[in-house]
This record gives structure tokens, sequence and C-alpha cells, in this order.
């Protein structure tokens, strides 16, 4: 037994304590935007906010999140897709197959709040999830057009 | 072509909301009773292609698959043009592989690879639009009374001036759907497409921001188990014995089950309940023949067939052997490149349900029908009693078309559980450890020089690994594997070599490693291209020739490929001198039907790379979308220099090496150089884009790396060498 505050609301989920956070939001509380990718944090897909803060989730176990962090998944950044940085990866067309985007979109909106305007420099060392589809180029911009609050400087 | 026949007067799409999650997928039924289906819908298809609802919402029919490469949003693009609707009424569905099948094929082959696409299907999709647009008039015209030819559809809407009338398509849809399909209709000139050929955004980005957009990994289906599987490590291996009662009691397990002679599978209430209880079995393996396989016995192997006699020629002109032994100062070298595997960012999985009778799969597929096939053969059942959902792909390259091994394997979990949905997820270490890996090749190269420096013999002998003899052993000719050729031929329209050289022979010793290869984005055209450009930029060093200047002498008879080359150098500014510290290389090759160019700039500095920006140029003869070509491009760099600076796939033991991304490095962001893209289409020709520029971007690099370090390499990947 595990208690866990998603997304703002508190949940009581039946889980072995060793299972990693991602099934748990995966499988028992059944929110799926939040992807497998590698289990062993190499990849980012699993990326997901715990008070604020990028964490990758495939390899934390459910016991050492406490009741009261917020665990934020990206159904939870916001309630209609108007994050800055939604809207950023909006406005630029951002994913291609899009399953690494929820992971992508989560570790670039962290880096936001530690960072507001980060360099070239910040977001190679804090956004380090792999896309196989190369989106990388894009995912750069976007970040940049939500830091300047939506002002493109160029597009793509 | 395919004719667009057996236009059923019905939908038989409907909306199915399934219990669990609140999940809504679109169920094609097409065994349903006809006058269910009526019932059920509320909208006729105009034809195959075209359903037109009655608040004018279009829904566009998309046969190929959407794997991220843009062809759900370039092909409705197509069909909307001719349609002449409002765009952004526009949305899209697949339609089943079982339904196509009953259909006589109606929706055409659905196979997503070798960037086909688009430049397959653009013909019938448009004649689908256009045809369509046709009956929306006709029926326009029948029920005012005037001639189909006094009347104008534009914008969703049908008008007729002369009577100042107009009616929306929404109108129209049902008795659209009783007129006659017209025999002849004329498809625009692309020169007139205001809809097709224009930068759109996407049409499947909304879902993947918020994480609504559903991949095969998510799905949810009332009583669904799930299944984590372990099939054996050494290739040609097989399972000896398990002991499934060591398990048995743990939690949320269902069962243990082999599959096939070749796995073991756990089925559990959930996926890590169920990898969790597969951690823990106990699996002997009978690990067959291939112990002693290794990359050093497969590069042996390869190695011996540089200077074998038996060689299939894939181009030929002149007499090479002869040109090349007179020559003066032939030059030599000789290339390799190791297995890759595709890393789709979503494992390999799939999700069954078998009762007796029926089978129904639910998967991401680059191959529906192939799909459908691989279920029915798994379940024993007529390929009538069986069905495909297709789910958007995250991520395909090339994995999920000719391979449908996790759908048997599904089916065959399935099976031992019959009446509960199976979903099976491979684990990452899993997806490493079974792939349809990129062959690995060898290339000797000699080419001989005149005293001006003009190269007037070649000989390219490639050794290695044939995909088709593996895969696909009815597209071989007479024993030879054509696509070993790719980029490298001198007819056709597929990828022909940019180079005349007067005596030139290209040929290959296949040697076939018992590792099982597939289609890996770009597929051989990745290597061949490596080793042509690098080696053309040995020829032009040891010529002293500018290499630009030195592959300009030998295209004069290729237009087209010297067309793109010169528009990267161009861009890049290669007749002026790099800033200090920049060096710079250069490459082209044509495949997939388009011709491309890539000018890299590098630095090189206490042995560390820096890629610093990519000129790519692509003809690809029309444009659909050019912001999804910009893509398409950009991304394929990605994968390009993935194999270029880090993709290497080992064998020891007769297994592979590399089971997660810590031991199989990609590129990542820290990476990516700024990406430059020149789309110049110069029409009369489609050619496809998701593939062929990923082989420009590693001879351009490796060029460079030379230019900047007098340092050639020609066994990849880079990781492996020290540029200090």
């Amino acid at each position: 037994m595990a208690r866990l505050t998603i997304n703002g609301t508190s949940r009581d989920v039946e889980v072995d304590p060793d299972t990693p956070l991602l099934w748990v939001i995966r499988e028992q509380i059944g929110l799926t935007g939040t992807k497998y990718g590698c289990g062993v944090a190499a990849c980012g897909a699993c990326t997901v906010h715990i008070d604020g803060v990028a964490t990758r989730s495939c390899v934390l176990p459910v016991s050492a999140v406490e009741p009261d962090q917020q665990i934020t998944t990206i159904e939870g950044l916001s309630p209609d897709s108007s994050h800055p940085v939604q809207q950023a990866w909006l406005a630029l067309d951002v994913p291609q197959c899009g399953y690494c985007q929820a992971g992508m979109i989560m570790a670039a909106a962290s880096l936001l709040m530690q960072n507001p305007n980060p360099a070239d420099e910040d977001i190679n060392a804090e956004i380090t999830n792999i896309c196989r589809c190369g989106t990388y180029n894009r995912v750069r911009a976007a970040i940049k057009l939500a830091a300047n609050g939506g002002e493109a400087t160029q597009r793509g | 072509m395919n004719a667009i026949i057996s236009i059923s007067r019905r939908s038989f799409i409907i909306g199915v909301a399934s219990t669990a999650g609140g999940l809504s997928l679109g169920f094609n039924v097409p065994f349903i009773e006809p006058a269910l289906a009526e019932g059920a819908v509320s909208a006729p298809e105009i034809n195959a292609w075209v359903v037109i609802r009655p608040d004018d919402t279009v829904v566009i029919r998309i046969a190929r698959s959407e794997m991220g490469q843009g062809t759900l949003t370039g092909l409705a693009q197509l069909v909307a043009e001719e349609l002449n609707c409002d765009w952004s009424k526009v949305t899209t569905e697949y339609p089943s592989p079982a339904e196509n099948l009953a259909r006589d094929r109606v929706w055409g082959n659905f196979s997503t690879g070798g960037s086909r696409g688009i430049r397959e299907s653009h013909e019938y999709v448009r004649l689908g639009g256009a045809t369509a647009r046709e009956m929306l008039i006709a029926a326009a015209a029948a029920e005012w009374g005037v001639p189909a030819s006094e009347c104008i559809a534009r914008m969703g809407m049908v008008t007729h001036a002369a009577s100042d009338r107009a009616t929306f398509y929404g109108q129209l849809a049902a008795a659209a759907a009783r007129m006659t399909p017209p025999a002849n209709v004329t498809l625009k000139d692309p020169k007139d497409w205001t809809i097709a050929g224009k930068p759109l955004p996407r049409l499947d980005t909304a879902d993947k921001l918020n994480g609504s957009q559903v991949y095969g990994v998510d799905l949810k289906l009332p009583n669904m188990l799930n299944a984590a599987i372990r099939a054996c490590p050494y290739f040609g291996g097989k399972v000896e014995s398990f002991d499934a009662a060591a398990v048995a009691e743990m939690p949320g397990v269902r069962t243990v089950v082999q599959v096939d002679e070749t796995a073991v599978a756990v089925v559990a209430d959930t996926w890590w309940r169920a990898k969790t209880a597969l951690d823990a079995l106990p699996v002997v393996w009978d690990e067959g023949p291939n112990r002693q396989v290794s990359s050093a016995s497969i590069a042996a192997m390869l190695e011996e067939g540089l200077g074998a006699n038996d060689a299939f020629i894939g181009a030929e002109q002149g007499d090479a052997g002869a040109a090349v032994s007179a020559a003066g100062r032939p030059v030599t070298a000789t290339y390799a490149f190791p297995y890759q595997n595709h890393a789709t960012m979503e494992p390999m999985n799939a999700t069954a349900l078998y009762t007796p009778g029926r089978c129904e799969v639910w998967v991401p597929t680059q191959n529906g029908e192939a799909s459908l096939a691989a279920a029915a053969e798994a379940a024993g059942l007529p390929v009538q009693q069986c069905e495909v959902h297709k789910i958007h792909l995250g991520g395909g390259f090339g994995r999920r078309g000719n391979f449908q091994d996790y759908v048997r394997q599904a089916v065959s979990i399935a099976k031992q559980v019959p009446g509960a949905p199976v979903k099976l997820i491979w684990s990452r270490e899993e997806d490493m450890l079974h792939g349809a890996y990129h062959p690995t090749t060898r290339c000797r190269l000699t080419g001989a020089l005149d005293a001006d420096g003009n190269l007037t013999a070649l000989h390219m002998r490639i050794s290695g690994q044939s995909i088709l003899a593996a895969v696909r052993p009815e597209g071989m000719q007479g024993g030879m594997d054509p696509i070993v050729f790719q980029g490298l031929v001198l007819a056709g329209t597929e990828g022909t070599l940019g180079y005349t050289v007067d005596n030139l022979l290209v040929d290959h010793a296949m040697r076939n490693p018992p590792i099982p290869p597939g289609f890996w984005r770009g597929v051989n055209l990745n290597q061949n291209a490596v080793y042509m450009e690098c080696f053309m930029d040995e020829l032009a060093h040891a010529a002293g020739v500018d290499p630009l200047a030195f592959r300009r002498k030998l295209m004069a008879n290729n237009p087209k490929h010297l067309a793109v080359l010169e528009a990267v150098a161009e861009r890049i500014g290669w007749d002026t001198p790099p800033a200090a510290g920049i060096h710079r290389g250069l490459a082209q090759i044509m495949g997939f039907g388009s011709y491309v160019a890539a000018a890299a700039e590098v630095s090189v500095t206490d042995g560390q790379l820096k890629i610093h920006r990519i000129i790519a140029a692509t003809d690809p003869g029309h444009v659909v979308n050019p912001a999804q070509v910009e893509r398409q491009v950009e991304g394929s760099f990605v994968y390009g220099l993935s194999a270029c600076l880090y993709g290497e796939c080992t064998v020891n033991g007769g297994r592979m090496e590399q089971e997660n991304f810590d031991s199989y490095e990609v590129v990542r962001m820290a990476d990516m150089p700024a990406v430059e893209t020149i789309t110049m289409p110069s029409g009369g020709f489609w050619g496809g884009v998701g593939e062929p520029t990923i082989a420009v971007a590693a001879p351009a690099v490796l060029n460079a790396i030379f230019a900047a370090t007098g340092k050639r390499i020609r066994t990849l990947p880079l990781k492996n060498h020290d540029l200090a």
C-alpha cells in the first residue's frame, strides 16, 4: 500500500513497495502518458516532476516517494495543454512519433522552472532525453520559445 | 496504379469506447451485419478514401502507417487537395487490414517503408479525392436540376453561381455516396495546389503534447492481462527447459508459457509483475549452433569476401580490373560498417485476443497486412477470422514492417489464455537482443588516376550480408540481392550512381553471418554512401584536387546529382575559407528516388569532435509538405549520426553484447549540429524523403574530420577511434 499525490490528487494504491514509480503511474493509476523506454534511467521517456524537479521514474521505487510529495505527470502539467512549454511545442510542431515527447516536455518544463532563460549549454546539459526520430533542434527551439514567453525569434 | 473499385455505400467504422480508462478507439467491424453498421454510423463514405459527416467533418482514410514521418498529414493533404474541402475540417482514420482484404484491397498497399508512403500512393489517393469531389458536384447538380459543369466545388462547398445557390459538403454527402463514380477525372497540376505542397502543421500533434496519444504499450482493454517475454539470447538457440513452478506463486502471476520453440513468457495482472516474475524464472537455454560466432569471426568471414572470386555484379562499365592493374598509381582503401539496432523508443509490443474461431490484434505496425498474415498464421485460423487494429507507432525505422515476431508471440501467448486480451511488451533488453539488425558489410575500393588526376577506373567490392536473402528471398534475382547496390547502379529510378567512370565494377561477395538482418532506416544506402563518398574524397586527395572539383568532373552526365551537391557547397560557402578551426566535408548520393547531398562543418579540439552544422539538400521531384520534409531531413541526420558516432552492436558467444541505451549510445541534444535544409524539387518524378539524407550525414562528417585531422576513419563508429 502506498499513498501518492499525483497531479494534485491523493491516491492510495495497492502495490509492492519495490515497484518503480513509472509502473505505478502507468498500471495502478492508469496514466499512460509517461512512457517506458529503457528501465535504467538512460533515455528519459519516463520523466515526471517530483516537487517540480524532473525525475526519471523508471528506477525510482514507489516506496521512496513520500505521500505529500507532489508528483506531476504530463497529464497534469496543465489542464488543457496551455503550459508554455506545451504551447511552444504546438507552435513549432515539435513531435514526430511523439513517444519520447512527454518526457522531453516534462524535462523542459522543469529546466525552465530552475532556469527561466537557459543558454544552449544549459539545454545540452539538462535535456539528455533520447529521441530517435531526431526532434532535438525543434526541442531546443521550443524551449527557447517558451522561455521568451511565446515570442518566437525564429521558426524551427 | 490501383483502381478504385468495390466502392461500398456505407462506412463500417463505428466508435467504441472501451471501459478501461475512458480510452476511445476507432474499431473497424468488417463482419458486422450491414443493417447494424448502417444504423451505427451517421455518415456514409463517398468512396473508400473519403467520409463526410453531416457537420462537414471530412474523414480521410489513410492506409499507410504513421510512425512520426508525417505521412498521415501528407496523404491527407493530397486527398484534401483534390477534394477541394476545408482543411480545418479534416480528420483521419486507418482502415483495417482485414477490411482491405474483404474489399479487394481497395486501399492498396499498407506497407510503410522504403520511403514509399507518399511516392507510391500519391496518384490513387488523389484520384480518391478527385472522384469524391465530382460525386459531390453531381449530387448538388442533380438536386438543383442544373448541369454539373456549371457547379464549382471549393472549400467544402458546391456552388452554382447562375442560380446563386450553395451547399456544404456535409449536406451533400448522403446523395453523393449514391452517385456513380466518374470514369475519368483529371488530377490537378502540382503548380495549382493550395493544400498539398504547403507547410501545413501535422494533424497528429495535439495528442502528443498531453499524454493522450495512445501507443501500443498504452492500450487498455477489459480484462486485459500483461505479458513479459524472454527469447533465447543466442542466435539460433531455443528453450531447453524452464521451471514455471518457481514463480507461479509470485504476486499477480497467472501463468508461465512457452512461446514457440524460442521463448518463455510470464502472464500476469500487470506488466511489472510479469517482468519481475520473468526475471526470477529459471530458464535453461539450448544455446544452438552459433556459440562460436563473434564480431571477430564475422569480420574474418567478410574480409575473405573482399578478395573472393564469387561476386554478383551490380554495376559494370568498361574493364575496371584491367584498368586498375594497368594503373600507375592505384589508390585503395577498406571500409567497414557494423550491426545497428533500430532502437525505436517504443519497444516491440502487441496485444492479442484469441477466442476459438477468432483472433484480434492491436499493434503498432508498419505493415498492417503483414501483421494480419502473422496473426492468422500464429492463430492457426483463416485470415478472414482475424483482425488487426493499427495503432500509431512509437518509432518504426524498418523494425515493424517485415518483421512481425512480436505479433506471432502475442498471439501464441493469447492462445494459451483464450478469452483474455494479453498485452505483450518487450523490455528494452529484449528489444536490443532480438533486433532485425542493420546488416554488416565491408568494402574494398580501388581506383586508378591518370597523370592529370582523372579517375579512370574504380572497383568497389562489397562483402557481407544480404537482407533479402534472409527476409525476402523472393526478391532475389538469380541469387543476387539487388538492394545491396542501393545508390550504386547505372540504371533505374530508385538510386543511380552519380559518377561516370569509364571503367567501373561494383560487385558483392555475399557473406551471411547467422545474425538476423533487417531494413534499417536508409538500409544499404547508409554504408554505400560512406564507402563511395569517403573514397571519392580519398581519390581527390590523392589527385591533389579539391573534393568538389574532383566530383564535378565525374558528374557531367548526372545534373540532378550535381545540382544538390552544388547547392550545399554554395550554401556552406565552399569557395571561401571556413572560420579558424572549422573544417568542411561533402557527400552526395541518390536513393529512394531522391537526390541528396550534405555539407558539414566540424572542429576537432584535443580529439573532441564537434559538428557545428550540416547543410542538406534534397531533390525529391515533388514536395507534399515542405515543413515535414525539413523535419525528416533533420531527424534522419540524428539517425545517421547516431550510427556514425556511436552505433555498434557487437557479437560475442553467439549473442549481442549491447542490452540497453547505457551500452548502445545514440545522438542526444548535445551532439546535435544545426541543420539547414534545402528542398529543391525539380518536378517530373516522385522521390522519398524519410530515408535518403541519412546516408549523406556520416560521409560528410567523416570527410570533414579528415580535413580537420588528416585521419581517414574507415570503420564505424567513431567512438572506437582516437581523433587526437
